[in-house]
């Protein structure tokens, strides 16, 4: 009795440690998985933060002999990326003038008609969409926009290519939003005599709103980082360019413009900074709505 | 050994013959209302396919009285109750067979936006919506219909109703706020005030305070029995004791079947179907 009670102590005691060990190599692994995104903060914060300064917001991107100059006489390198964060706005903003209704509605339809056939084979097809490499959207900006609409390179066509990359996410967070909310809300506003178009509109919707437009924010920010379909499509400028069928620059675009010219590689810190500071800002954004915005049913 | 088959054939005989006992035989189990406001005419429902959840149903309903409808579940008291303001026709594939008479017009022949105007309906769980706020939601039917109405009107509207459901003391200092932010028998209440305020013909209600504590239900149902003097009322319920406290009607339905259809006094002394009998006795449901 008595030794049997001991050896399941002993038992138990290495149960504890066991289980002891596991948490703590949880705890680690998730602080593991968190420490990138602070290196990257820290990396890109040491070597940029001296060129971040008023003029870096409104001056566009040097060219090779002033920075030169610059370097030579052992000064930060002069201008800013306003072209870039100009382009980036224009043609960011279109994408989402494009992608926002049509993934709307898409998601709407798809919530709505959940078991439809047509409604899975769209379904798919989205998720399909998701999977397609961000070069070859560009590519199909390219042969779409800038060879028959723009004739040349061209923000526009930019646009095009990124509303396709950021249609999915749309679509499937308006989706899953709707399926959350009652049918008995429907159905309120249908009793009350309410036609079906308005009812999803004016009732439906805006009870969804929190995350319809967290999704629209995480696929802004997703296409807001996006260099390879831009790179066939609005392919950059050296001067601020607000005509959508010229070609345009962009953040991520001047990022790899500096990289490729050995007298700007400096500034690929101070650009890459406020690029990635824009994008968690926006998811910043995101989880804010979600959480302050939240309808209560 | 013969005669024993020949007994037992017998008694099946007359079991078939008679399949309920009824204890006034010569009365018919469905009472015949005069002048009703609405007349339900060999209606049944069926959600897809030949099943059909109601059938052949036939049925008055008074004016400015309550008229209840129990059963068991599933036995087809809600599809009725939306197959009056046509909401089961949400569900893809409903068919049905039969009409219903809104005074003279058939509803089956109306736009359901509009017959749906003349015909309100307050479901078994609170809805109010969400982004609106108590005051908007009273009025939802006007907003919601792009009907434009003044300031003065609209505030007319709003208190006249949620004194109809006594909700106006209780919630007069914060009628900008939120409405899901009310305790469950009061979102009740605002829903029945959202029903009103369009001042519909009838008010169906579909198990109202099945989500609700017995004070709420007992607000509920005083509310009920003072607005029949201004509207129609056609509750479903499963609570047989909240159909004898507050009904002048009582409907009993089971498997799709109206059973019985009387005044609710005479149906829990003296039901006319045996089934109906065994229902209130609790012999089943």
């Amino acid at each position: 009795m008595n030794t049997s009670a001991q050896i399941s102590n002993a038992k138990l005691n290495r149960r504890l440690l066991k289980d002891k060990l596991f948490t703590y190599a949880i705890i680690l692994l998730a602080f593991l998985s968190s420490v990138p995104l602070f290196l990257i903060l820290f990396e890109l914060i040491k070597k940029g933060y001296r060129q971040i300064n008023i003029s870096f917001f409104y001056k566009v991107a040097p060219d090779t002999m002033e920075a030169m100059v610059a370097v030579k006489n052992n000064e930060i390198i002069p201008g800013g990326i306003a072209n870039g964060i100009v382009g980036t706005l224009i043609i960011v903003g279109m994408a989402s003038l494009i992608a926002i209704p049509v993934g709307i509605i898409c998601g709407m339809y798809l919530a709505e008609n959940s078991k439809g056939k047509f409604a899975g084979v769209v379904r798919f097809i989205v998720d399909m969409l998701q999977g397609v490499p961000s070069i070859v959207l560009g590519v199909i900006g390219y042969i779409w926009i800038v060879k028959p609409i723009t004739g040349g390179f061209s923000g526009l066509a930019g646009s095009v290519a990124l509303s396709i990359m950021m249609l999915p996410s749309i679509v499937r967070s308006t989706e899953e939003t709707l399926k959350m909310i009652p049918e008995t809300l429907k159905e309120a506003a249908l009793s009350l005599g309410v036609p079906y178009h308005k009812t999803m509109l004016r009732v439906v919707l805006p009870s969804g709103i929190s995350g319809i437009l967290t999704g629209v924010i995480l696929g802004i920010s997703r296409i807001a980082g996006e260099t390879a379909p831009l790179m066939l499509t609005a392919l950059g400028s050296a001067a601020i360019s607000t005509d959508i069928t010229e070609p345009s620059s962009a953040i991520p675009l001047l990022v790899w413009e500096f990289y490729n010219d050995p007298n700007l590689v400096d500034m690929i810190w101070s650009a890459s900074l406020f690029l990635l500071i824009l994008i968690l800002c926006l998811n910043l954004t995101a989880k804010a709505i979600a959480k302050r915005w939240k309808v209560q049913y | 050994m013969e005669s024993t088959v020949l007994e037992k054939k017998e008694v099946e005989a007359e079991v078939k013959a008679q399949p309920y006992k009824v204890n006034n035989m010569m009365q018919n189990p469905i009472e015949k209302i005069e002048s009703p406001i609405l007349n339900i005419d060999k209606l049944s429902v069926s959600y897809g396919g030949d099943k059909y959840s109601i059938n052949e149903v036939s049925a008055g309903i008074a004016k400015n009285k309550i008229t209840a409808i129990m059963g068991p579940s599933g036995c087809g008291k809600s599809t009725l109750l939306r197959a009056i303001n046509r909401m089961h026709e949400l569900y893809p594939d409903t068919h049905n067979k039969g009409s219903v008479y809104l005074g003279k017009e058939d509803i089956y022949k109306m736009n359901p936006i509009l017959l749906r105007r003349k015909i309100g309906m307050v479901f078994q769980r609170p809805n109010p919506f969400p982004t609106m706020s108590i005051y908007d939601n009273v009025i939802a039917g006007y907003l919601l219909n792009g009907i434009k109405l003044k300031r003065s009107e609209k505030d007319a509207i709003v208190e006249k109703s949620l004194r109809e459901v006594g909700l106006w003391s209780e919630v007069k200092d914060s009628l900008h706020n939120k409405g899901t932010f009310l305790s469950g028998g009061q979102q009740q209440r605002l829903c029945i005030a959202r029903a009103l305020a369009y001042t519909p013909e009838i008010i169906l209600l579909d198990e109202p305070t099945s989500a609700l504590d017995p004070i709420a239900t007992a607000k509920i149902e005083d509310l009920l029995v003072k607005l029949k003097k201004d509207f129609t009322i056609v509750l479903v319920t499963h609570n047989m004791s909240q159909a004898a406290r507050i009904s002048d009607y009582s409907m009993f339905m089971y498997l799709g079947e109206l059973v019985e259809y009387g005044k609710t006094k005479q149906m829990f002394t003296m039901p006319k179907d045996k089934r109906t009998e065994e229902y209130l006795t609790g012999k089943f449901g």
